[in-house]
């Protein structure tokens, strides 16, 4: 038993494995209102990814990923606001603020080709732009980490603050609009949606391979581990942190996009500060630096929240904070990690009988010697995803 | 002119609420480096302190002491929040130094379970949770020494804990279903603390009306600050933790006990954050939420003033105090009448406390570009080794 | 013809002076070496001309053009590299790696993540890792190597980058004194095709070089000349090398 917990073979294939049989048989067994929520949980898995790319690659602890998955939302959301409309009209809310015409930037989500841009590349734009004006100024650590909790307020308030212009804190409804002559929050039109949010998930784990495996993956561990080092190497970190930041929040668009569409609503509660922290802690449970944890822990930590929120409410703040404790303090790796560093088999030897040393113990028993023996068993380490 | 005094007074009571919030955060921060997203949360343990405080006076002292409860309690909160933050930093804090982002979210864990602490606790449950840890503790001592020194042992110290905690949460539903011992002391709602006579009243200093509650918050802070700096200048471990802020190796060489000097820094910050917390019972009803409201602001203080130097941390308190105020509160427009339309309409549009935050965050960014170090930064080879 | 210039170069860390008034030239292809006691200002002064730090007076020019103000990455580019003094490659990067992010070429992020390394570049990776003897731990993260082959792996580094003036900050601190030997024949074969600045404490090492010494002291330069003249200097005997053999019996 050990020794198949510990091959590396194993390790390495075994979670792909589950993750594809389960989006296979799901959507099958599971009853709508269930599979709706392994939709909305996937969906989560790629703003996960983004952050990811910036904490777990670069380095970089965004708390404010929220802005530009609320945007993605947003966008997503306007859009279908209109769609439904007969011409002329203008979406109900408006009137109760006495608002006559639309307002200007609603204009172009009339067009749904602009939409499905302004999903990512507004989110993309406007996390490039604030991290271009962080970054530049080398401003780095615990200092960009609560800069962008602040954006995040910032953004909260203004959506909040501004009924006229977009509803305030009631925020746009989307499950009754209707698109394709289909209701947003039908069964079917649910169910075609999930498919969807699988195939994006799997496109955004890809793209995040991709940007991990070469040498601009390289820069990133890089920029984490050493970054005025890499300047000196005639690197430019603020080109590398932007471009990644700004993928962060495209990804992040995507996502909130897709999770509105699947829970009905998008209002400034996808901005409170608390939501956008739990995101980082999916990524810490489900192993940061590996992007198949990040999806991994976004899906089974929600999945765990909307477990305990049905049973004990008031217990899930203790179990949260618990968690934020726990994966800091005992499981620094994440699930992933700890799976990949043979975790499960280190567990198992401490109930075992102790193992037969075939030669002389210290060889047999030092970590170095079996780095290198696995080393000539298997391919290169280094190049996990 | 006297509307320009208002305006000013009313920001600078506000702003000393900054002041007090910030002054233990930026202690911490300045000589650990860590970020203590609880902060918050200590400031609520000492607004319901306050709270008990005044219950005590009200239901078992003579009605003659009442007006001196909110004196009592401001030594007792401090107290309180201390002996939080001390027990934060020996049980979670220590173990992440040097791992900021870690810190972070640690501490970020901690700040839900205080949150959702205050509002589940009842007798019950706190007979559930000390009979939990002291099983967990003393569970070591009534076995056999021999387990412990097994392979299994951080099995069966997880076990017992497990166990201790299950026991702990059996007992308190068991005990929760008398209805005496499930009420809970304080519950999810906002709790109000009475303002004795003497700070209910007003004093008009001219045309200025300055209420007794701000004016003794004001000078609140000023003892706290004094107290603070005479602390940090004269007293030999005011001097230790200024060395171990400055250069904690050499510190360490010279044999400063520095874990001694993080402690008393974490208990003094923390207390502080007590301190904050009496403060601010006098301006409104305050709930388990409290600290979320305080805690970006207070960040923001710590960006904008830097670190290492107690001015700095004041005069960003008092600024982003005084101009969220007159920003918040359009008293511009008061104060200059008759001001373009164009102007006019914009200092419309951000005159609500939350657009005000907007606009203060904006001008933060605006300055950090121009001093990325904020007001007063470090310099010499040390930064950034 | 100089191809570095230092002239009164003064930095200051509020009022005190890490440099004070330095004036140095080196002339392309020289091996030069700088010695100097703790706290004479040797590495502030390569910080100064990597663009780590902005001298408060005087100026710096590589080939005639100032470097003052530029930042980090565009110093490098112009042909700068540098090599700390506690070796620092990227832990979690296998040593191969941390050469293919070295090595000379386009360092932009566009550049790295649709090109790929010409066979050029991979053979001169493969390569360095001969001469400095990492082939067999080429694919395990660098954070594993000994103190020495972290200290080999960075010179591999900063030669991928290939550039036109190198900076070496204490190569041989903490290697064995075959590996010190290596290095020195290392470094003095690329003088010529390139410029080198040596900082070191090794005087054994400093004297099997060959090169011309600088000594400096309280951020000045105290002398310059070859390594007799220098020890025979009264003032430096003086300021440092007195001192110093009590430090390293220390």
């Amino acid at each position: 038993m050990a020794d198949l917990l510990a091959s590396r073979q194993l390790r390495r294939w075994l979670p792909w494995v589950l993750i594809v049989v389960a989006a296979l048989v799901l959507p099958a067994l599971l009853p709508p209102f269930r599979l709706n929520l392994l939709g909305r949980f996937l969906s989560l898995g790629i703003v996960a990814l983004g952050i990811d790319l910036i904490w777990g690659y670069t380095g970089m602890l965004s708390l404010g990923q929220g802005i530009f998955f609320a945007l993605g939302g947003y966008a997503l959301g306007m859009y279908l606001q209109l769609d439904s409309l007969e011409p002329g009209q203008l979406p109900e809310f408006f009137s109760l603020y006495g608002v006559k015409s639309l307002p200007a930037f609603w204009q172009p989500f009339n067009s749904p080709l602009f939409t499905l841009f302004a999903i990512w590349v507004i989110p993309a734009l406007v996390a490039g732009g604030l991290g271009y004006l962080v970054f530049r100024n080398r401003i780095k650590g615990v200092y960009f980490s609560i800069l962008t909790q602040a954006a995040l307020l910032v953004f909260f308030n203004f959506f909040n603050g501004q009924q006229k212009l977009i509803n305030g804190t009631n925020g746009l409804k989307t499950d009754t609009a209707v698109i394709f002559g289909q209701l947003v929050g039908s069964d079917g039109m649910q169910r075609a949606l999930f498919w969807i949010t699988v195939l994006l998930a799997i496109g955004a784990f890809l793209l995040c391979r991709w940007l991990t495996r070469g040498r601009f993956g390289d820069a990133l561990i890089a920029i984490r581990d050493d970054e005025p080092r890499l300047r000196f190497t005639g690197y430019n970190p603020t080109a590398y942190k932007t471009v990644v930041f700004a993928v962060a929040g495209a990804l992040a668009g995507i996502s909130g996009a897709l999770y509105t569409v699947q829970s009905g609503i998008i209002s400034p509660q996808y901005m409170a500060v608390p939501f956008s922290i739990e995101m980082v802690i999916w990524v810490a449970v489900g192993g940061r630096g590996t992007l198949i944890g990040a999806v991994l822990g976004a899906v089974l930590i929600n999945y765990a929240k909307s477990l305990v929120s049905e049973a004990l409410p008031e217990t899930w703040l203790f179990i949260q904070g618990g968690l934020f404790l726990l994966v800091v303090t005992a499981l620094p790796d994440g699930l992933v990690g700890w799976w990949r560093s043979g975790g499960p088999a280190s567990l198992l030897a401490l109930v075992a009988p102790p193992p037969k040393l075939a030669t002389y113990p210290e060889l047999d028993l030092n970590p170095e010697v079996k780095a290198e023996q696995q080393q000539l068993e298997g391919p290169a380490g280094g190049d996990q995803s | 002119m006297d509307l320009l005094y208002d305006t000013l007074f009313n920001g600078l009571a506000i702003g000393s609420v900054l002041v007090l919030a910030a002054l233990g955060l930026a202690v911490v921060f300045g000589l650990m480096g860590v970020i203590n997203m609880a902060h918050g949360e200590l400031m609520m343990l000492g607004a319901y302190t306050t709270f008990v405080v005044q219950n005590i006076f009200k239901a078992v002292l003579p009605d003659a002491l009442f007006p001196i409860y909110i004196l009592v309690a401001i030594p007792l909160a401090f107290l309180v929040s201390g002996l939080a933050g001390l027990l934060l930093e020996k049980t979670v804090i220590r173990r992440l130094y040097g791992r900021p982002l870690e810190t972070l979210l640690a501490t970020w864990g901690v700040s839900l379970i205080l949150q959702q602490f205050v509002r589940s606790v009842s007798s019950a449950f706190a007979i559930g949770l000390v009979l939990a840890v002291a099983g967990g503790l003393l569970i070591p001592r009534f076995t056999p020494k021999a387990w412990w020194q097994q392979r299994w042992t951080p099995l069966l110290g997880t076990g017992s804990w497990i166990v201790s905690g299950a026991v702990g949460i059996a007992i308190a539903s068991a005990l929760g279903n008398q209805r005496a011992l499930d009420q809970p002391w304080f519950s999810a709602r906002n709790i109000d603390v009475t303002a004795p006579t003497w700070l209910r009243g007003s004093i008009d200093v001219g045309a200025v009306n300055m209420p007794a509650a701000r004016l003794f918050i004001i000078a609140l802070t000023v003892i706290a600050l004094v107290a603070v700096s005479w602390f940090l200048q004269k007293s030999v471990w005011g001097m230790r933790i200024r060395a171990v802020t400055q250069n904690r190796p050499m510190s360490d060489c010279l044999g400063i006990p520095t874990e001694k000097v993080d402690a008393l820094t974490f208990l003094i910050g923390s207390g502080l954050a007590g301190v904050a917390g009496v403060a601010v019972t006098l301006l409104g009803s305050v709930g388990p939420n409290l600290g979320g409201n305080y805690i970006v602001d207070c960040f923001m203080v710590v960006v904008l003033g830097g670190v290492g130097k107690l001015a700095g941390t004041v005069l960003a308190a008092l600024g982003i105090g005084v101009l969220s105020y007159i920003v918040g509160s359009g008293s511009l427009l008061l104060v200059w009448p008759a001001m373009p339309a164009g102007l006019n309409d914009l200092i419309t549009f951000f005159a609500t406390t939350s657009m005000a935050k907007v606009l203060v965050f904006a001008l933060i960014v605006v300055f950090l570009q121009i001093r990325p170090a904020g007001l007063f930064p470090q310099k010499g080879r040390m930064v950034e080794a | 013809m100089t191809l570095l210039e230092l002239r009164g170069v003064t930095v200051s860390f509020d009022g005190f002076l890490a440099l004070n008034d330095l004036n140095l030239q080196l002339a392309p292809g020289e091996l030069r070496a700088v010695i100097g006691p703790n706290g004479a200002g040797k590495t502030t002064f390569l910080d100064v001309i990597t663009g780590k730090v902005r001298p408060t007076k005087g100026d710096v020019f590589f080939r005639g053009r100032s470097l003052v103000g530029q930042s980090e990455h565009r110093i490098s580019r112009l042909g700068i590299g540098r090599k700390f003094q506690t070796p620092r490659v990227y832990q979690n990067l296998t040593p191969r790696r941390n050469l293919e992010l070295a090595v000379r070429g386009p360092h932009g992020p566009a550049a790295l993540l649709f090109g790929s390394l010409s066979s050029e570049q991979r053979d001169r990776v493969q390569h360095l890792l001969g001469v400095v003897g990492l082939e067999v731990h080429a694919n395990q993260p660098a954070g594993g190597l000994s103190h020495g082959q972290k200290q080999w792996l960075e010179i591999a580094m900063l030669v991928a980058q290939d550039p036109e003036l190198l900076l070496v900050d204490e190569p041989v601190a903490g290697l064995t004194d075959e590996e010190t030997a290596r290095t020195s024949e290392l470094l003095r074969q690329l003088a010529g095709d390139h410029t080198v600045l040596v900082i070191e404490h090794d005087m054994e090492f400093i004297r099997d070089l060959q090169a011309p010494v600088t000594v400096l002291h309280e951020g000045h330069v105290l002398c310059e000349g070859s390594m007799d003249q220098v020890q025979n200097d009264p003032r430096v005997i003086e300021v440092y090398l007195g001192r110093d053999i009590q430090e390293d019996e220390a």
